[in-house]
C-alpha cells in the first residue's frame, strides 16, 4: 500500500483502521447495533458495510449479551471478530460473557484457544448526553484477567491502535474517547506496527510534575501543561494509551526525573486506575517521591445529569489545584480538614 | 391468524380483521364490529371518544412542542412518539391509578396519562435530572435507557402485587427491538413461571434505530410469547379503541389472577428514533406515507366525524387545550435551570457514606477558592 497521509479526524481515522482491518484479512469481521446503513450512531463504520458486504459488516439484534456471546463462538471458528457497542453504558448486558466467558478461554484451555476478539467502546463524557451515554467503565475490564485493555487520544493513535488491536491474539477492550471523536489530526496509515500496543507516550516533556492519564482527558492535561508552563511549572504529560497492562517503566521514568505525580481520569475515584497507577508508582519509586501522588478523578457518584458534568469532569483548573497540592503551593485543601 | 389467546382464553376467539391483527376502527375511520372485543369497549361514550381524541391531539403536540425546543438548542435530545399516540393512550387510559408502569424513554404519552406533570417529562432531556418526578406520586417507574430491563422490573412488582393479595398490575412497555435482549425473555420466563400480574405491551413501531423489526424476529413477535406460556395479542397500535380493548382483557386476566399477557401493538415510528437520528439513511418515503395513511388521529378523527361529533366546538377545544399544554410545556422548560453543583454527591447513598462525605467536602472547598476563597 502507498505512504497516505492525510488530515482525519479520530473517528475517521478508526474507520480508516477498521478498513485496512478488513481488507488485510478476510476473517475479521464487524458486528454491532447500526453498524451497517447507519454507519453505527457515531459512524465510525460508515461506508464499511457498502465495501466489504453485509456478511463481513454485519447488523446485529438488540442484545448485548449475544453480540459478545456470538463473537466468542465465531473466534472458536477462527474469525476475528470486531464488536461495537453502541455507548459504553450498554456493555452491561455484555459483561458476563466479557468478564466470565470471553477472559478466560485461553487459560481454561490451556492455550488452545485464542480470542482475537477486539470490543469498541466510545465512552467517557463531555457531550451533554443523558444516561448511560457517558460512563467510563474501563476498570471493571481492567480488572479482569484475561483482558487487554486500550483507548487512544489522537486520530494517529487510534488508528494505529485499533489495527493492533484487530491483530492481537488476545480479547482487547478498545475504548474510544467520544468527545474526542471530531478532533482532527495528521494521520499516516503505514506506521500500523510503529506504537507497540501496550506502550505509553510522553506527551510533553517537563521536570516538576508527572501528569498522568489518557484517552479523552489527554487534551486537558496538555492544556494544563501550557497553563502551568506560564506561571514557571513543568509539567510532563504522559498519555498511558494501555491500561491493561500499563507501560510502568515509562511512568516511572518521569517520576524518577520529577519526583511527583498526579493522575488524572474521568472515572470514578474508588478502585480505578488512578489509584493503580498512584500504587504501582510508590512501590517502584518511593524514594524519589517528593509528595503523596494526587489523583484528579470523577467522583464516587453515578455519572450525573449533563447540567452537572462539568463538576464531575475533571478539568484543567482541577488538575492544576492537584499540581499545586504535590509542589506544596497554596491549593483548595490547604487548611482544609476532615 | 397466528396467535391469539385462543385456546388459552375462551372469552377470544375471534376477533382478527382482514389485517392479522385486532382492529375495530380501519384507517379510514369506520367502526368495524368485533364480537370478541366489542364489548370490551362498549361502555366507552361519545364523549369518552371525543375525550381519548383531545388527548391524543395534545400529546402529538408535546411532542412537536418537544421536537422544536430540541432543535431551539433548549434540549438536548429528544424521543419523539410521533405515530405512536393511540398505541400509548389507549393502553395508558385502560389502567387503574394503583397500577403500576415501568417504561423506556419514549412513552410521554404513557406519563402524560399517568399524570406526570408535563415540565418533568423535559427534565432528562434538558439534563437536570436523571428521573423528573417521584414514581410513587404517579404509579410510573422514570425511563429505562437500558432496553428491556423494565421488563424484569415490572415482573417484579407484579409478583409483589401478587404476594400483598392486591389487583394491582404492572405493565412494562418497551420497543420490537427490546424483544432481542435477554432480560426481556426472561422477564417472560418469570412471568409466565409465577403467574405474574403484568402486561407486556410491546410497541412495535417497525425500527429500532436503523435496525428494521426484521433483523430482530422472522415470526410475529406476538408469536414468542406463547412460547413462554404467555397468551398474547396482536393489535392494531394506531387504533385506540383496539389498543384500549385489548389492554383491558389483558389487565382484566391479570386482575383475576391468570397471570401475564403480552400484547403486541403494531405501529410505527413516523419521526426520527431522536432527535439526532438520521432516518433518510436506512428508510425509504414510500413506508412512511403508507404509513401516514394509517395515522391514529386522523383516524379517530374521522370515526367521530362519521358519528357527527367532530364539531367546531369539540376541534377549538382541543386546539386550545394543545395551545395551552405547548406554552406550558415550553416556559417550564425554560425554567428548568441546573442544580446546584454540591447536589452531584445527594442521593447516592441511604446512609452516610464516609468516602463520598469527604469528596464532597473537598469539592466544597474548591468551589470555594473560585469565590474569592484560598488562592
Ligand atoms: C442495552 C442497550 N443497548 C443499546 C442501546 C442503544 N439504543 C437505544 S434505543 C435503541 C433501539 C431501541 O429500539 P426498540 O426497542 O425497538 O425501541 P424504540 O426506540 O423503537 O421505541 C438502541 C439500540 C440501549 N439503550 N440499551
Amino acid at each position: 500500500m502507498s505512504v497516505t497521509t492525510s488530515q482525519l479526524t479520530l473517528a475517521k481515522a478508526i474507520t480508516s483502521g477498521l478498513r485496512h482491518a478488513l481488507a488485510d484479512d478476510n476473517r475479521v469481521l464487524l458486528m454491532g447495533e447500526d453498524i451497517g446503513a447507519l454507519g453505527g450512531v457515531f459512524r465510525v463504520t460508515d461506508g464499511l458495510q457498502k465495501e466489504f458486504g453485509a456478511d463481513r459488516v454485519m447488523d446485529m439484534p438488540l442484545a448485548e449479551s449475544a453480540i459478545i456471546g456470538t463473537a466468542i463462538g465465531l473466534a472458536f471458528c477462527g474469525f476475528r471478530p470486531v464488536v461495537e457497542i453502541q455507548f459504553d453504558g450498554f456493555i452491561y448486558p455484555g459483561f458476563d460473557q466479557i468478564v466470565a466467558q470471553l477472559a478466560k478461554l485461553r487459560y481454561r484451555t490451556g492455550g488452545a484457544v485464542s480470542m482475537p476478539i477486539t470490543i469498541r467502546v466510545p465512552y467517557g463524557g463531555g457531550i451533554g448526553a443523558v444516561e448511560h451515554h457517558s460512563e467510563s467503565p474501563e476498570a471493571y475490564f481492567a480488572h479482569t484477567a484475561g483482558l487487554r485493555v486500550v483507548t487512544c487520544s489522537t486520530p494517529q493513535e487510534a488508528h494505529v491502535l485499533i489495527r493492533q488491536a484487530i491483530a492481537c491474539d488476545d480479547p482487547v477492550l478498545f475504548f474510544e474517547p467520544k468527545r474526542r471523536y471530531w478532533t482532527k489530526g495528521e494521520v499516516t496509515e503505514e506506521i500500523a506496527d510503529a506504537i507497540p500496543l501496550q506502550s505509553a507516550r510522553v506527551v510533553r516533556d517537563g521536570t516538576d510534575v508527572t501528569l498522568v492519564t489518557y484517552g479523552p482527558l489527554v487534551a486537558t492535561a496538555l492544556d494544563a501543561a501550557a497553563a502551568a508552563a506560564s506561571d514557571g511549572v513543568s509539567i510532563e504529560v504522559i498519555d498511558l494509551r494501555s491500561l491493561a497492562p500499563i507501560d510502568f517503566p515509562t511512568v516511572e521514568a518521569s517520576v524518577r526525573k520529577t519526583g511527583r505525580l498526579v493522575v488524572s481520569h474521568e472515572a470514578q475515584l474508588s478502585g480505578g486506575l488512578g489509584a493503580e497507577i498512584a500504587a504501582g508508582v510508590t512501590e517502584r519509586c518511593f524514594n524519589w517521591l517528593e509528595a503523596a501522588p494526587a489523583r484528579v478523578t470523577g467522583f464516587d457518584v453515578p455519572y450525573p445529569p449533563g447540567s452537572l458534568e462539568e463538576h464531575f469532569l475533571p478539568g484543567l483548573d482541577r488538575m492544576l489545584d492537584a499540581v499545586d497540592r504535590v509542589l506544596g503551593h497554596p491549593n483548595s485543601l490547604t487548611g482544609w480538614t476532615e | 391468524m397466528r396467535s391469539t389467546m385462543a385456546g388459552h382464553d375462551p372469552r377470544e376467539a375471534e376477533f382478527l380483521g382482514q389485517e392479522d391483527f385486532v382492529q375495530l376502527v380501519t384507517p379510514a375511520g369506520e367502526r368495524i364490529p368485533s364480537p370478541g372485543f366489542d364489548p370490551w369497549v362498549a361502555d366507552v361514550t361519545d364523549e369518552q371518544l371525543a375525550d381519548l381524541y383531545e388527548d391524543l391531539s395534545v400529546v402529538r403536540r408535546i411532542d412537536t412542542e418537544a421536537t422544536a425546543l430540541q432543535r431551539q438548542g433548549e434540549l438536548g435530545l429528544w424521543p419523539p412518539l410521533l405515530g405512536q399516540e393511540a398505541a400509548q393512550i389507549g393502553s395508558a387510559r385502560a389502567l387503574r391509578s394503583d397500577d403500576f408502569v415501568f417504561t423506556s424513554y419514549r412513552e410521554n404519552a404513557v406519563a402524560y396519562c399517568r399524570g406526570v406533570k408535563i415540565t418533568d417529562l423535559l427534565r432528562v432531556w434538558r439534563g437536570t435530572s436523571h428521573g423528573g418526578w417521584n414514581p410513587y406520586d404517579v404509579g410510573m417507574a422514570v425511563p429505562a435507557v437500558v432496553i428491556g430491563a423494565q421488563t424484569l422490573h415490572a415482573t417484579g412488582y407484579a409478583l409483589g402485587c401478587a404476594k400483598d393479595g392486591v389487583d394491582s398490575v404492572a405493565v412494562a412497555y418497551f420497543g420490537d427491538g427490546a424483544t432481542s435482549q435477554g432480560d426481556v425473555n426472561e422477564a417472560m420466563v418469570f412471568a409466565a413461571t409465577f403467574k405474574a400480574p403484568v402486561v407486556f405491551f410491546c410497541q412495535n413501531n417497525q425500527w429500532a434505530i436503523s435496525e428494521p423489526v426484521t433483523l430482530q424476529a422472522q415470526a410475529h413477535i406476538s408469536e414468542r410469547a406463547p412460547g413462554f406460556g404467555i397468551p398474547s395479542l396482536r393489535v392494531d397500535g394506531n387504533d385506540v379503541l383496539a389498543v384500549m380493548a385489548a389492554t383491558r382483557v389483558a389487565l382484566d386476566r391479570a386482575r383475576n389472577g391468570d397471570g401475564p399477557t403480552f400484547i403486541e401493538a403494531v405501529t410505527y415510528r413516523m419521526g426520527p428514533h431522536t432527535t439526532s437520528d438520521d432516518p433518510t439513511r436506512y428508510r425509504d418515503r414510500d413506508e412512511l406515507e403508507e404509513w401516514a395513511a394509517k395515522d391514529p388521529i386522523s383516524r379517530l378523527g374521522a370515526l367521530l366525524d362519521s358519528k357527527g361529533l367532530l364539531t367546531d366546538e369539540l376541534t377549538a377545544r382541543v386546539t386550545a387545550r394543545a395551545d395551552e399544554v405547548a406554552r406550558e410545556l415550553r416556559a417550564g422548560c425554560l425554567a428548568l435551570t441546573a442544580p446546584e453543583p454540591l447536589t452531584l454527591f445527594d442521593n447516592v447513598y441511604a446512609t452516610p457514606h464516609r468516602g463520598l462525605d469527604r469528596q464532597r467536602s473537598q469539592y466544597a472547598a474548591y468551589l470555594a477558592m473560585f469565590d474569592g476563597g484560598a488562592e
